[in-house]
């Protein structure tokens, strides 16, 4: 019993904290609701909805890591994916049965295409942060108005649609019983979770978010590091593109965009300190089910996506509150 | 030629004057008619209410934050105070900004009880703040849009009032916006309370570096609750004027305008490091954005290109201002 309860000790509290909160929500929810609530539907739904939040939550988290913050993240997603979806249009016919079945080269060329968009973009974020010394949040304001800019010259306007199928399935597919989406999301995780935790480069972030100037000066290149976070940043978020496009099987400019306030709740939620230093995998995907369990429990209450912003707001307001709280009892 | 180059690094208004000038000639060149007194009333009126928003960014800017939260806060104001006006009657001036101003005030306070007592950084604070409150108007308030006919006259009326007019050459007639003047007054008292008054200097000392100001003597508290407090009220009362100057209050107006008014601050020459930027720059910064925003008509570029445009012109001014400063450091 007390060795469970010194590894329970030594478990982060901030990482017990938002269990519990899941747990609170899981049973408020069920206790309000429990008929409609309790459904594998319900709980499908969500694997099926979160990961791409979950996704561009993990992208938010790394750029806070160092002090930044990505406000582009939206922009790359949906820039990543209506070239993708654009390039699927230019060399199957549209919207015939030719797109649709794009043999697996093509819709492989498509996934590259979308990826090395979200690493070019977060390079060219990277370079303005490292080299031309912008803040992370004017920078990618910029960028991000320029991404989404580029999008609306791209379509005009009107959403990219018909994606083949070999992309549905990235984002509407199941594989083994469980949402394809969601074996993404864990693999990504877990891959971004060994970056930051098991290796020089993710200990070299947290230095940085830490103390800039020390890390400097402990020998760190430090602009070098910033940069690749970002060049990560944009890669994440492209894959969150990807799954995006391929669940609604559709790319336009302005997909997602309360997304952004959400990726920054999660973010923030799961104890990562947006001047930089403190992050966790393991807190974003706490946070992403307590939230995502949160809002279908409001949708099934018939609440309107309006209230739920209200809500989303709050809760950032309340977290914050809670993260002051316990550092000052610390 | 060293002369120009140090009036300019003196007077970084000089600077933004400088893009001006260029853009108005420029843009005078490809079409003449930018040159009729109608479009240049209307650009003049055009920028009034981004020039204001832009002084309640400064202000926040000086102290070395961002916000993001004031087009709902306007919005919220002016829905608010026009649905009260309908409901209990009244239909004047005066109390009709002064509730605006008021609930933008008490909006902001908030704000500055997250930045001073919570500690969280400014755009994360905003971005709850600003998301909670918009979702609070459509989500229980209301969403549907107040027009003309319904609209307080006597609002309309005041927002109509001409400071003069002239005869174009086609026999036609312009006229300047009295709104030109508001915006003047309230530009002169920022100035004023910015470059004469112990507290606005205190803003600037607060941008310097926080613990430098508090050694100096200044309240930090009261600074900050002066920032934000004054960055709500400002953002009410255009909320109001905006409603009045095109006759309808609509809760779902202004999304993403903040981009827009950062954009123009940025350009204005502030940096969001704090401590330095003006409010003619700001006015200049302002003025220079809507002339290129509202001229790509004029000059046969697509509107598509708009959110493109306004992206550079955030990362270019970003990485001039950028570039300033730290000459200045080295």
């Amino acid at each position: 019993m007390t060795a469970i309860a010194q590894r329970l000790r030594r478990l982060d509290t901030n990482l017990l904290q938002l269990a519990l909160l899941t747990l609170l929500i899981f049973a408020g929810m069920a206790a309000l609701n429990p008929e409609r609530f309790l459904r594998p539907y319900v709980f499908e739904s969500i694997t099926f909805v979160a990961p791409e939040l979950g996704l561009l939550a993990i992208a938010m988290m790394v750029a806070m890591l160092t002090g930044g913050i990505d406000l582009s993240v939206i922009g790359i997603a949906n820039l990543s994916c209506i070239l993708a979806g654009l390039f699927f249009h230019a060399v199957g016919a549209p919207r015939g049965p030719e797109l649709a079945n794009l043999g697996w080269p093509l819709v492989a060329a498509g996934i590259a295409l979308a990826l090395g968009t979200g690493l070019l973009a977060g390079a060219v974020n990277g370079l303005l942060i490292t080299r031309l010394r912008v803040t992370p949040i004017l920078a990618t304001i910029g960028t991000g108005q320029v991404f989404t800019g580029i999008c609306l010259v791209l379509t005009g306007g009107p959403a990219v649609v018909g994606f083949p199928k070999l992309w549905g399935l990235i984002g509407n597919g199941t594989a083994f019983g469980i949402a394809v989406p969601l074996i993404v999301f864990l693999v990504v995780a877990a891959l971004v979770w060994f970056m930051l935790a098991r290796t020089a480069f993710g200990i070299n972030l947290a230095l940085i978010g830490t103390n800039a100037r020390a890390a400097a000066f402990a020998g760190l290149r430090t602009g070098r590091t910033v940069f690749l976070s970002y060049v990560l940043t944009g890669g994440l978020a492209s894959i969150a593109g990807i799954l995006l496009s391929g669940r609604t099987n559709a790319a336009k400019s302005d997909y997602g965009v309360s997304y952004l306030l959400q990726a920054v709740l999660i973010a923030v939620l799961a104890g990562t300190n947006p001047a930089g230093g403190r992050a966790s995998v393991p807190g974003i995907v706490l946070a992403l089910a307590a939230l995502m369990l949160l809002s279908s429990g409001l949708q099934i209450m018939r609440f309107s996506n309006f209230l739920v912003d209200l809500i989303w707001g709050g809760f950032l307001l309340l977290s914050i509150a809670l993260a002051a709280w316990r550092n000052r009892t610390r | 030629m060293s002369g120009i180059a140090q009036a300019f690094r003196r007077h970084p208004e000089l600077m933004v004057a400088a893009v001006l000038v260029v853009t108005v000639v420029t843009i005078g060149l490809v079409n003449p008619l930018f040159w009729q007194p109608s479009n240049l009333f209307s650009l003049l009126r055009a920028s009034v209410i981004t020039g204001i928003l832009g002084l309640a960014v400064l202000l926040v800017m000086l102290s070395g934050g961002i916000d993001v939260s004031f087009p709902a806060f306007a919005i919220a104001a002016m829905y608010l105070t026009v649905k009260a006006m309908i409901a209990w009657g009244f239909d004047s001036i005066l109390p009709a900004f002064a509730m605006a101003t008021g609930i933008g005030l008490l909006l902001g306070l908030v704000n500055a009880v997250f930045v001073h007592y919570l500690r969280m950084i400014p755009l994360i604070v905003t971005l709850g703040t600003g998301t909670a409150v918009r979702g609070f108007i459509l989500g229980v308030v209301g969403t549907s849009q107040i027009n003309i006919d319904q609209m307080p006259p006597k609002l309309i009326d005041f927002a109509r009032t001409q400071l003069f007019s002239v005869t174009q050459a086609d026999g036609s007639q312009a006229g300047l916006s009295a709104m030109v003047l508001v915006y003047a007054v309230i530009a002169l008292l920022i100035h004023l309370l910015l470059r004469h008054t112990m507290l606005g200097r205190g803003i600037y000392a607060l941008g310097g570096g926080e613990e430098a100001a508090r050694r100096v003597g200044f309240n930090i508290r009261q600074t900050t609750f002066l920032i934000y407090g004054l960055a709500g009220a400002i953002a009410g009362f255009a909320g109001l004027l905006h409603g009045a100057m095109i006759w309808t209050a609509n809760p779902r107006d202004m999304v993403g305008l903040e981009l827009d008014v950062i954009a123009a601050v940025v350009l204005g020459g502030a940096s969001i490091f704090g401590g330095r930027g003006s409010v003619i720059g700001t006015i200049l910064g302002g003025l220079t954005l809507v002339v290129i925003t509202n001229s790509l008509i004029i000059l046969g570029i697509d509107t598509t290109w708009q959110r493109v445009v306004v992206g550079l012109i955030v990362i270019a001014a970003t990485a001039a201002t950028a570039w300033r400063d730290r000459k200045r450091i080295a």
